[in-house]
């Protein structure tokens, strides 16, 4: 049984995940943080996500890898994805890694929410 | 000016080894107040270096160990990280950034120590990984 790693809302049809960790980064964790993301799509049928990254100070590639894989399964199951609320270090390595196009990010949660 | 930092140790192939490694170069690069851009850089660039070595130069192996070796003082730090597997071809592996890579879900941690390091370096084998991160003005 492994603790949850995300905080869950649900704002009309639109699902908030907000990430509880400071730090995205061991494996393990990593693990665990991508299984319960999976869960909301694999297991809820959740079709509208928001990613809330308010809390996240550190993220490593093996996370962005989560994402990616996140992406893909909401797209697969016609559904939408946006992350939100990155912090510029963070949002630094999106670019570096050029991942800000492929992902729709917005800058806090009402703009993600709005016309979702 | 404080005296420079020296170290090595040996850890196990085991990422929480590894986590505890790279707690004690950041905590350092914190007390000598090094800008935190730099700070969030090398935690970065040594969390994916070190799960490099322990993954995918040791496989995960007991019996294989890291061998890590820092010298830290105000201007600069350097982190030589160091595994028992059989190195690999550092330009073998793809550009992550490439249009048919974009959503591939693994290869970027190079990408990301380079960005933010100053210098990276593999030896000829590539099992031996050499960071270097100077002190940034903490206005980048």
């Amino acid at each position: 049984m492994s603790t949850r790693r995300l905080d869950i809302e649900e704002i009309g049809d639109v699902t908030v995940a907000k990430f509880i960790d400071k730090k995205i980064l061991d494996e393990t964790n990593i693990q665990i943080i991508g299984n319960q993301m999976f869960g909301l799509v694999d297991e809820d049928g959740r079709k509208k996500v928001v990613l809330d990254f308010t809390n996240v100070e550190y993220l490593s590639s093996a996370a962005l890898g989560k994402l990616i894989t996140m992406d893909k399964k909401v797209k697969a199951a016609k559904g939408k994805l946006r992350l939100c609320a990155i912090r510029p270090e963070i949002y630094e390595v999106f670019e570096i890694t050029r991942l800000n196009k492929i992902f729709d990010i917005k800058t806090n949660q009402e703009q993600a929410l709005e016309g979702f | 000016m404080p005296t420079p930092e020296q170290f090595e140790v040996t850890i196990p192939s085991d990422t929480a080894a590894g986590q505890a490694v790279q707690e004690r170069i950041v905590n350092r690069l914190e007390e000598l107040s090094f800008p935190a851009r730099d700070v969030f850089g090398m935690r970065l660039a040594l969390e994916e270096a070190l799960v490099n070595a322990i993954k995918h130069g040791n496989g995960m192996d007991p019996d294989k160990s890291v061998h890590v070796s820092c010298r830290i003082d105000d201007a600069m730090v350097r982190v030589e990280i160091e595994d028992e597997g059989p190195g690999f071809d550092v330009s073998d592996v793809p550009d992550p950034t490439a249009e048919e890579n974009l959503e591939r879900p693994c290869g970027r941690g190079i990408m990301l120590m380079r960005a933010f390091m100053t210098r990276i370096e593999y030896n000829s084998k590539g099992n031996r990984l050499t960071l270097e991160k100077a002190r940034g003005t903490g206005d980048e």
